[in-house]
């Protein structure tokens, strides 16, 4: 199928800004669903609010747009409901980790097997930047004139402490590595968490004079390397990206399956 | 066949109407006086291949029960006043979405955390104005165990008929109290199954484009029809839309679906209005201690009579004011400031005559509590 068979042409043009990078997440998400050959089908795309979140849409699954940062929560009912079916969440940083960060951890834990990505372009682009739980430590923002003194979350580390059993970071300049980790995100039976680095040059960009798209994405190329790569042990500054974390864990799913056995033959 | 015969409390009553209207998905957050609900749900939703979740709020209940709605399921959530107003934003996206589903408000003393263990009935307000933005709701209550049975199978039928989400406010006294209950044989009580879209596949499905009477058919999630659901104001595809004439109309649509049928959806018991002078109007617990009231003043020849209500929203104010036409007095007895008075203020004539029975203390609001406004207002003195 074509990648434009997956896309509800009617509803374009879309509402991202120039050089906003969630055109490169969708972009990178339907290459990841057609080389699954999955059926649309198949597919629930849930989302909350904010830019990212309008990205559902724009893609011709079954697609639920919810309320901030309760994507998640709206998910579990679906897969739960539905086992059979591919969940994915695509979320802004705030979405996920400000006003939704006890679904994400509680999700996470119960390992139940949906696929969450972060598009973390480390703002509030909708209501027009104000700073987010990973804008950062002296970043500037609408809402931190002085300088941000919330120090952020490393969303790695935060999935794989809270139980995710698939954790993964690339960004918006490594789109091949995007594609791969997405197909393998989706493929993993578990939760599965996708942090995508994406540029906000319209309010975070510009905010911290970090220059254009382009420039901003010079930067995820030039400041991050890939997991176990000699060159962090150089540069620790540099931000890992690639698969953190792939590993088995009884799904949440499946394991109710069994409860429903058990509880019908009165165990 | 022998009657199906249970003694059981008022939230075990709810569990076995959920279950013979279909439920099959209940997602909740413990909370007293509700918890039973859940408790019970857990064992019994397995069994008949249902599903049960114990999610980390009650925010992420009402959500995860309105995505198990959207693939086709019955669903239902329980909860109390901290976690009915932790509900109110996704109960405003089932509005909105139009979303079938069922909220349990077993109801005790608030605001906050207020008097967890003890009964009251001040969440009515909650119930019809506690999601933000112009909407209707329905929200039914009852009095006893049978009454809540049947309740909770027409807040599912409801539910469904008219794609929304329904409140079953039930109290505290309610909720725990044991009494009998006669669970009836399969398909006795009508239950109404989803309205699905005839629409096959390949043929476009308008997710919110009404059939000719009125009516939503749904399409489940997860099927051959894919289509865009949100909180947004929407067009018949689900997309969003800001078009004045759109928002105009959906907004409408929402209201008057509900407020245009008060008559329809008002249930309600009656007891001795024929020649009624007093006219008590009582729902939920506070309705036994009205009746007791009534029974009691009756066999001495008071010409006094009850209404008690299981509809509270949409209110059925032109009921209200039929039965209370030829009464000298009217006297709302409730566990709260006055939240069904001020309805059945503005729905009479007489507002004059209209008075509040009510407790605000915790305790059951019991017959001498009752008598003794009466008395107030007769002037006899108490």
């Amino acid at each position: 199928m074509a990648i434009k068979d997956y896309i509800r042409e009617r509803f374009f043009p879309h509402i991202w800004c120039p050089g906003c990078g969630h055109g490169i997440v969708l972009n990178s998400l339907l290459r990841a669903v057609e080389s699954l050959g999955l059926s649309k089908n198949e597919i629930v795309m849930v989302s909350g609010i904010g830019c990212s979140s309008r990205i559902s849409g724009y893609v011709d699954f079954h697609t639920l747009h919810t309320i901030h940062g309760r994507a998640l929560a709206f998910a579990t009912g679906v897969k739960m409901s539905r086992p059979e079916l591919n969940l994915i969440v695509p979320m802004g940083d705030g979405d996920a980790l400000a006003i939704g960060g006890n679904h994400f951890i509680h999700a996470a834990r119960r390992n139940i097997d949906i696929t969450a990505i972060i598009m973390n372009n480390r703002i509030y682009g909708m209501t027009g930047g104000q700073f987010s739980p990973l804008s950062g430590f002296g970043s500037l923002a609408t809402t931190a004139p002085f300088g941000n003194i919330d120090h952020d979350f490393d969303i790695v580390s935060l999935s794989k402490a809270a139980g995710a059993t698939f954790v993964a970071r690339t960004t918006t300049y490594h789109v091949r590595q995007m594609a791969d980790i997405f197909r393998q995100a989706i493929l993993h039976e578990g939760f599965s968490v996708v942090e995508v680095m994406s540029q906000c040059p319209t309010y975070f960009g510009r905010k911290n004079k970090l220059g254009s798209a382009v420039d901003m994405m010079e930067y995820f190329k030039t400041h991050t390397t890939p997991v176990g790569s000699p060159s962090k042990e150089k540069n620790p500054d540099l931000i890992e990206r690639g698969i953190f974390i792939q590993q088995d864990r009884p799904e949440y799913c499946r394991e109710y399956e069994k409860i429903m056995g058990r509880a019908m033959k009165g165990i | 066949m022998t009657e199906n015969i249970k003694f059981v409390q008022g939230n075990e009553a709810c569990v076995e109407g959920a279950l013979y209207a279909g439920l099959d998905f209940f997602a909740g957050y413990p909370i007293t006086p509700s918890t039973e609900i859940a408790e019970h749900l857990a064992t019994r939703l397995p069994r008949v291949g249902g599903r049960f979740l114990q999610m980390e709020d009650e925010i992420a209940s009402i959500c995860a029960i309105i995505g198990a709605s959207l693939t086709g399921h019955k669903v239902m959530t329980a909860t109390s006043g901290p976690g009915f107003s932790l509900m109110q934003e996704g109960l405003g996206f089932a509005v909105m979405a139009e979303i079938p589903c069922v909220i349990v408000d077993v109801q005790r003393g608030g605001p906050s955390t207020g008097n967890p263990t003890h009964v009251s009935q001040a969440d009515v307000n909650q119930a019809r104005w506690g999601t933000h933005g112009d909407h209707a709701i329905v929200a039914l209550t009852a009095s006893n165990h049978q009454d809540v049975f049947a309740m909770t199978v027409e807040a599912f039928n409801i539910a469904e008929t008219f794609r929304t989400p329904v409140v079953l406010l039930l109290d505290e006294v309610i909720g725990h109290m044991r009494e009998r209950l006669t669970v009836p044989e399969p398909d006795v009580v009508p239950v109404v199954r989803r309205l699905r879209t005839s629409a096959g596949e390949g043929v476009d499905y308008h997710p919110y484009l009404p059939r000719e009477d009125g009516r939503l058919p749904m399409s489940d999630f997860g099927g051959v029809h894919r289509y865009n659901v949100t909180g947004l104001f929407h067009d018949m595809w689900g997309f969003p839309t800001d078009n004045p004439r759109a928002v105009h109309d959906l907004t409408r649509h929402l209201v008057d679906k509900i407020q245009n049928r008060v008559h329809k959806l008002a249930r309600f018991k009656e007891y001795y209005l024929e020649d009624a002078r007093i006219l008590l109007i009582a729902y939920g617990s506070a309705a036994r201690s009205a009746l007791q009231l009534v029974e009691q003043r009756r066999s001495r020849g008071e010409r006094i009579g009850l209404l008690e209500l299981q509809t509270l929203w949409p209110f059925p104010s032109g009921l209200i004011r039929e039965k209370c036409a030829d009464a000298r007095y009217v006297v709302v007895v409730e566990m709260n400031m006055g939240q069904v008075l001020r309805e059945v203020k503005v729905a009479v004539e007489d507002q004059e005559k209209v008075f509040l029975a009510n407790r605000i203390d915790g305790s059951l609001i019991n017959h001498h509590d009752i008598m003794n406004i009466l008395r107030i207002i007769q002037s006899k003195g108490v």
